[in-house]
């Protein structure tokens, strides 16, 4: 069974190695800055006993006061998974660092969340749309997208 | 002294037949070697994840359907344990044994289309194929007694599943379970020893462990470059726990480990499906007193299966309304593709198409 690591306890974890970086810890998920982002990451893929070598998934999730970047983290080598965070306020020019250099399984995944719901990750080598086309208007995950009315169908009767 | 030729750009797909679907790859060739690769996407997407945001927790299982359409019973699986895990559902044992069984199938069935369409692309035309069909319709005739549905099931609800089994469908399984091991024999003294595909398969397209496990690998993929991970074993949902089966895995992660790495899973999912049959308790196939509409608390589950192309994971967040504040879909033929550049740079035009149809992606899944 994989084992569940608590909020807490990766944040008392983290809470050593970089005071400023934890923000909230709930359940099974903890919260920290973006700007730590990058650190913390890499300490808790390359930390004796934590090891997240495997990135299950990335998500985001539009809150309207917020982004909220989601990282599913896992160990295959000792069976135990935990949740990472991340809010971004800027709702003009959203980012987050990109962990592409950490897991290379982040590459489409960040570049999806780029196209759908726009937050921009910094560092990632190819920062471009992958599921709609270059010079598509807007991001259509975001809770206040709104789609243009089609010329096409207000002419028909 | 070697010599260079001037690289050139060749676009394989949208409209292309080994491209299993409506898929694009930007190659660089030099001469006939590979040497650089974008996969091009995006041609199937539907927006599910924001056409799930609009529709009630129920009505997100026709959507799942769509996804993996080779796969759709292990969909709804994926969806409908991230929904009950949001709002703390329980499910009836017995509901719990009619999924692994349609899971298990379903996964028969979709390794059947993957190995099948591989030997196409690699050149066995339509033979192969038409060996596996036969079995696949087999299976769709179970769902059909189940369900209704030959492709687009909604079998599972959240809480069990929409009917209990039909009498007649447990001797038709049986039947088949009886009869299927003597089908992949077939296809293992068939294929697995064939001269030209071990010729073109054998050394080639080598995803190495540490690779595909830093790519976010899942599924065969990564069990073919030896690395035991499979979540029936690793986190059993429903009553993995309660089966006795055994993950094959690979040697060295090329092409061929790939194929018998499936082949193998094949004959595990009959086990399972044995056991079930023996095993299956009576009782009711759905939680009882469950609301017409389903409000789970504020909070956020992230439920996951393992599904015959690898690790499917629903991320749901929950708003208390009746729909999904937000639905993410992690799936896996997306996420594999990520390794498909560096398993292809350096290998022929030809060992391209085999090694792209070893990963079996499906592109409703990669679009969604």
């Amino acid at each position: 069974m994989t084992r569940v690591l608590s909020g807490q306890e990766i944040a008392a974890q983290l809470h050593q190695a970089f005071p400023e970086a934890v923000v909230e810890s709930k359940g099974d998920s903890v919260w920290v800055t973006p700007e730590a982002l990058g650190q913390v990451a890499r300490h808790l893929k390359e930390t004796k006993g934590l090891e997240f070598d495997f990135l299950t998934g990335v998500s985001g999730v539009d809150y309207l006061d917020y982004f909220e970047v989601v990282y599913h983290l896992t160990s295959i080598s000792n069976n135990h998974m935990t949740v990472l965070k991340t809010r971004c306020y800027d709702r003009e020019n959203p980012a987050v660092p990109s962990v592409v250099g950490l897991w290379q399984g982040a590459d489409l995944q960040e570049r999806e969340i780029y196209d759908l719901m726009g937050i921009r990750f910094e560092g990632h080598p190819n920062m471009k749309r992958v599921m709609l086309w270059e010079g598509f208007q807007g991001h259509p995950l975001r809770k206040d997208f709104f789609e243009r009315p089609n010329p096409a169908v207000e002419a028909s009767p | 002294m070697t010599l260079k030729t001037e690289p050139i750009l060749v676009n394989i797909g949208p409209q292309h037949p080994s491209t299993h679907g409506v898929f694009r790859m930007r190659v660089a060739f030099d001469g006939e070697v590979v040497v650089d690769l974008e996969p091009v996407f995006g041609y199937l997407h539907r927006g599910s994840e924001k056409l799930a945001e609009e529709r009630t927790y129920t009505q997100v299982i026709t959507l799942t359907d769509r996804l993996d359409y080779l796969a759709s019973m292990t969909n709804n699986q994926a969806y409908v344990l991230a929904a009950e895990k949001l709002a703390g559902i329980e499910v009836p044992l017995r509901a719990k044994y009619i999924r692994v069984i349609m899971a298990e199938l379903m996964r028969i069935a979709s390794h059947c289309m993957g190995i099948g369409f591989f030997l196409n692309d690699l050149g066995a035309f339509a033979s192969p194929i038409m060996y596996m069909f036969r079995e696949r319709e087999k299976i769709l005739d179970l769902f059909e007694v189940v369900c209704g549905a030959r492709i687009t099931y909604s079998y599972m609800r959240i809480g069990g599943t929409s009917h209990d089994l039909p009498e007649e469908f447990l001797p038709a399984l049986k039947r088949f379970v009886k009869e299927m091991p003597g089908y992949i024999d077939e296809y293992d003294a068939l294929l697995s020893e064939n001269e030209i595909l071990v010729a073109r398969t054998k050394n080639v397209g080598i995803l190495p462990a540490q690779k595909a496990i830093n790519c976010s690998a899942t599924g065969p993929v990564l069990r073919a470059s030896g690395v035991p991970w499979d979540l029936r074993k690793a986190d059993p949902y429903e009553i993995y726990d309660r089966v006795q089966f055994d993950i094959p895995v690979g040697v060295q992660g090329d092409t061929y480990d790939r194929f018998a790495v499936r082949l193998e899973e094949m004959r595990q999912s009959v086990r399972i499906v044995e056991q079930c049959i023996e095993q299956l308790p009576p009782g009711s196939h759905i939680a009882p007193d469950l609301p017409a509409l389903i409000r789970p608390p504020v909070g956020d589950a992230y439920g996951r299966v393992e599904s015959p192309k690898g690790e499917l994971g629903f991320y749901l967040v929950s708003d208390t309304s009746i729909s999904p504040y937000r639905c993410k879909i992690r799936s896996p033929s997306f996420i594999n593709l990520t390794a498909l550049r560096d398993m292809t740079v350096g290998w022929k035009l030809a060992d391209l198409i085999v090694i792209f149809g070893s990963i079996d992606i499906n592109m409703g899944e990669v679009d969604r």
